[in-house]
């Protein structure tokens, strides 16, 4: 009954990312060089990567990336993990001194497996890093778990593409899928944590836009047992896939029918007779009205398996794409995909609520 | 003869100069105020109402109706309608009765909220040009929906869906039984529900066979008295609701004079003419949460589980915890109606110092079903003293699927909320039985009207979503994120869960 007043970030952005469908890896240059073209999109506030398939000599570990404010939110989630986690190994997150970026909090990672004798019956490993993750967020003062998904990981902070590039060595990791954000906030508090992506496990999220019903989407997801620390909206699509695919069970392209649900209209169209598609969506809309994203956005969520673009079901942001052999790129902005892909074969802007979904052929 | 102490609150007075003796005044006047002395028109003013049908009807605007100046002295403690009650009380040994919900000026929450809209950073949608959808089903949902893609692409659904009331827009037509009011008045509520996709609720005084061309909308309840409960009434509408309580007279049954049992209404009630129509104050086969249970599943038993059940309580202190049990007792619907609900007639006493308000009620019950993650289990409706469109706006924000509709949708029929509708006389012809009254409430025409209001807040709605820059209804359900306190303290706040204005 609590009224939690914490305030709602808002923020307007660009977005880029890259998958090569041959699950084959790449450097983080590209990301970089695309993110950085578009710099009216950002005011230096706010920019990060994700990138997939950076930790291959520690795939089957949960890699957490967490940030600190202060060397007591280290000691006080360091004693949590011990006492959950086998620890492969814990490291400062290599960086490079970059000159506009003097504030940084403290940034660690660690690839770690949990104790088998830590789950609770009936749960999963997935199950329990989520635990982790939403305890360690919302319960240590000072500490955030940004990135805990496998052989993944998401670099972020407040400072220019660039800059952020720089800072974290991004051109030195080599990934299949990348993905990148710059920021445009418009209230921020300036912290390192409402930079993009967002994760959860290997989801991860970038967003450009302002979820107008994120009141009830965020009550929504606190009734399944997320709790929304970040202070900002794009977390919601973050637990929302993680609530949709892997706790309920829906695919991808049926997520992304919750998300930015078809009109009435269109259901009404649809077959209606025993075992039709109408029935499909009636259930689906009645059952996830509350997860509906409403209002501006498009956003690249990323996955082991792949790469989904999508904009919310009447196109009030930009989002293109664009195919080149075994690369498909998306993005805010055609010339962003040119600057690195000079010639591509396709180029297309996806229609409203219409997924663009790539998935890596194995 | 003893004249009462308690003077008149009404001064109807004949401007006899504009006078034309047609003596509509007399035809129109349910009450008896006027009749003709030879020469001019006479006034028994003490029966006076101020319904203001004389008023309207009179062509000549000859006549005007007055506050009574004359009133006791004024002071700030003893006010005029305590010593007024009390002379009356002295005078009758009664219960001095009233109808509609409660006039007294207790804080009204809706009015220190309000809703947000969209400026810069998220765009604001035009619903003229662009698709803005209310349409709303009233149901339990399953937490979760298993679908199967088949080869060819097409998703096939997997999970059994609960039944549902299906809503072009998220309101109903509260419960007013045949008997409390006209069938004229009913057949203007179910001409409306049809016309507008939503759906009218019989209220307990069972269904008049001129009704079943509106079956698909309506509503069918079981209430304390069990008047006209039959197999075939069960499953005559699209859902069966329970009535365990009232938001004007929460605690307490319902009394329908003899007077107002005319042959009409005794046979839909099945019950003889001329009697009183008593409605127990608890249901005497529900004593208890587990009774209702019992009762609930009878009636799905009944109804071969295609009917949701809703269950009609009153707004009291301990709602949220009564509503998840309801809830927990099978109900596809809670039904809430709040203190300041309409009523045909309660004790004055009752209706104006039992209950709480409907915002709170709202907040409180849609806070505890999400905190034990039984939210999508029930609907929830939300009924007691909505005005506008966005008072239903605000009522949704905190966290109503559908708002029912009484005292508006009467309004559109002529009533002026005089609160005496158990009087049985109402010159409007809505709450009474008596023909030469009821003829007058042509069906057609005042089904009309509230049509016209349904998509006047239907149009405001959608311009509300709009501004906050959503295009779905659902979008705006419990999202309080959306609206803002003014002039509240923090422990209503946090009761609300909705942040002060400047947060």
């Amino acid at each position: 009954m609590k009224c939690d007043l914490r305030e709602k970030d808002i923020s307007g952005c660009g977005l880029t990312g890259i998958i090569n469908k041959k699950g084959k890896r790449f450097g983080g240059s590209e990301i970089k060089k695309s993110l950085c073209l578009m710099k009216d999109r950002g005011n230096g506030l706010g920019a990060g990567f994700a990138a997939y398939g950076i930790y291959p000599e520690f795939e089957d570990c949960y890699a957490f990336h967490v940030m600190y404010d202060y060397p007591s939110s280290r000691m006080e989630a360091e004693e949590y993990f011990r006492a959950n986690y086998d620890m492969e190994r814990i490291e400062e997150i290599p960086t490079a001194p970059v000159k506009s970026i003097v504030i940084k909090p403290l940034l660690l990672r660690y690839f770690v497996k949990p104790m088998k004798d830590k789950l609770t019956p009936g749960e999963s490993e997935d199950d329990f890093v989520v635990r982790t993750v939403m305890r360690v967020n919302s319960g240590i003062e000072g500490a955030y778990i940004f990135s805990s998904g496998k052989n993944m990981g998401a670099f972020k902070g407040v400072g220019e593409p660039y800059d952020i590039a720089e800072f974290y060595r991004i051109e030195e990791y080599e990934g299949y899928i990348w993905t990148g954000h710059t920021r445009f906030p418009t209230n921020t508090p300036g912290w390192w944590g409402g930079a993009h992506p967002f994760t959860l496990l290997d989801w991860s999220i970038v967003h450009n836009g302002e979820i107008s019903s994120y009141g009830i989407n965020k009550r929504y997801l606190e009734m399944y047992g997320y709790k929304l620390t970040l202070l900002t909206d794009t977390e919601v699509v973050a637990y929302m896939l993680d609530l949709l695919v892997r706790r309920h069970g829906l695919d991808i392209r049926t997520a992304c029918s919750v998300l930015a649900a078809p009109f009435w209209k269109d259901i009404d169209r649809m077959d209606g007779g025993p075992g039709g598609e109408r029935d499909a969506y009636t259930a689906l809309r009645l059952t996830y009205g509350s997860a509906l994203l409403n209002g501006p956005f498009s956003i690249l969520f990323g996955h082991r398996n792949g790469l989904v673009g999508l904009n919310d079901r009447i196109k009030l942001r930009p989002l293109v794409a664009a195919t080149k052999g075994d690369f498909v790129y998306m993005g805010s902005e055609e010339s962003a995909i040119r600057e690195v892909c000079k010639d591509p074969g396709r180029v297309w802007a996806p229609r409203a609520g219409e997924p663009v979904i790539v998935e890596i052929e194995r | 003869m003893f004249t009462s102490l308690a003077p008149p609150e009404y001064l109807a007075a004949i401007d006899h100069e504009k006078c034309i003796r047609c003596k509509r005044c007399i035809q129109n006047c349910g009450w008896g105020v006027y009749s003709w002395g030879g020469e001019r028109i006479l006034i028994d003013t003490s029966k006076c109402v101020k319904c203001l049908r004389c008023y309207h009807y009179c062509p000549t605007e000859a006549i005007q109706i007055l506050d009574n100046p004359v009133r006791f002295k004024s002071n700030a403690y003893w006010s005029y309608h305590n010593i007024r009650n009390i002379k009356k009380q002295a005078e009758t040994g009664g219960i001095p009765l009233s109808g509609m919900g409660s006039d007294l000026p207790y804080p009204i929450l809706f009015d220190h909220l309000l809703l947000d809209a969209c400026q810069v950073t998220n765009p604001s949608i035009d619903p003229l040009r662009e698709p803005m959808e209310l349409k709303t089903c009233l149901g339990k949902k399953p937490s979760s929906v298993a679908v199967e893609r088949g080869k060819d692409g097409r998703l096939k659904l997997k999970t059994e869906m609960p039944p549902q009331i299906k809503l072009s827009m998220p309101f109903t037509f509260a419960p007013m039984s045949f008997g409390s009011i006209s069938l004229n008045a009913q057949k203007v509520l179910a001409m409306a529900a049809k016309e507008c996709g939503i759906i009218m609720n019989t209220g307990e005084g069972g269904l008049h066979e001129d009704l079943l061309p509106y079956k698909d909308n309506i509503m069918v309840q079981v209430a304390s008295g069990r008047f006209g409960v039959t197999p075939d009434y069960l499953n005559a509408g699209v859902a069966v609701e329970i009535k365990i309580g009232q938001g004007a007279k929460p605690g307490i049954g319902g009394h329908l004079p003899g007077e107002k049992i005319p042959l009409q209404v005794a046979r839909t009630r099945m019950i003889p003419v001329g009697t009183d129509a008593l409605s127990p104050a608890p249901q005497h086969d529900i004593y208890s949460i587990e009774d209702l249970r019992q009762l609930i599943y009878a009636i799905k038993e009944a109804t071969g589980y295609k009917k949701p059940v809703s269950v009609k309580i009153a707004a009291v202190h301990n709602v949220a915890a009564i509503a998840s049990g309801i809830v927990r007792a099978g109900a596809d619907i809670v039904y809430i109606d709040g203190f300041r609900g309409g009523t045909g007639a309660a004790p004055i006493i009752i209706r104006d110092h039992l209950g709480i308000p409907i915002e709170h009620a709202i907040a409180a019950v849609d806070d505890r079903l999400r905190q034990e993650g039984i939210r999508n289990e029930a609907s929830i409706i939300a009924a007691g003293g909505i005005r506008s469109s966005a008072d239903a706006a605000k009522a949704i924000a905190l966290g109503a699927d559908s708002i029912a509709i009484g005292t508006s949708a009467l309004i559109t029929m002529g009533c002026t909320v005089c609160g005496k509708c158990y009087t049985g006389n109402c010159s409007w012809g809505i709450t009474t039985q008596r023909p030469e009254l009821t003829a007058r409430l042509d069906p057609e025409v005042f089904a009309e009207r509230l049509i016209n209001l349904m998509r006047a807040w239907n149009h405001e709605l959608k311009e509300i979503l709009g501004a906050l820059g959503v295009n779905a209804v659902e979008s705006l359900r419990g999202s309080r994120e959306r609206l803002r306190g003014v002039g509240l303290d923090t422990q209503t706040l946090d009761i609300l869960g909705v942040k002060p204005a400047g947060m």
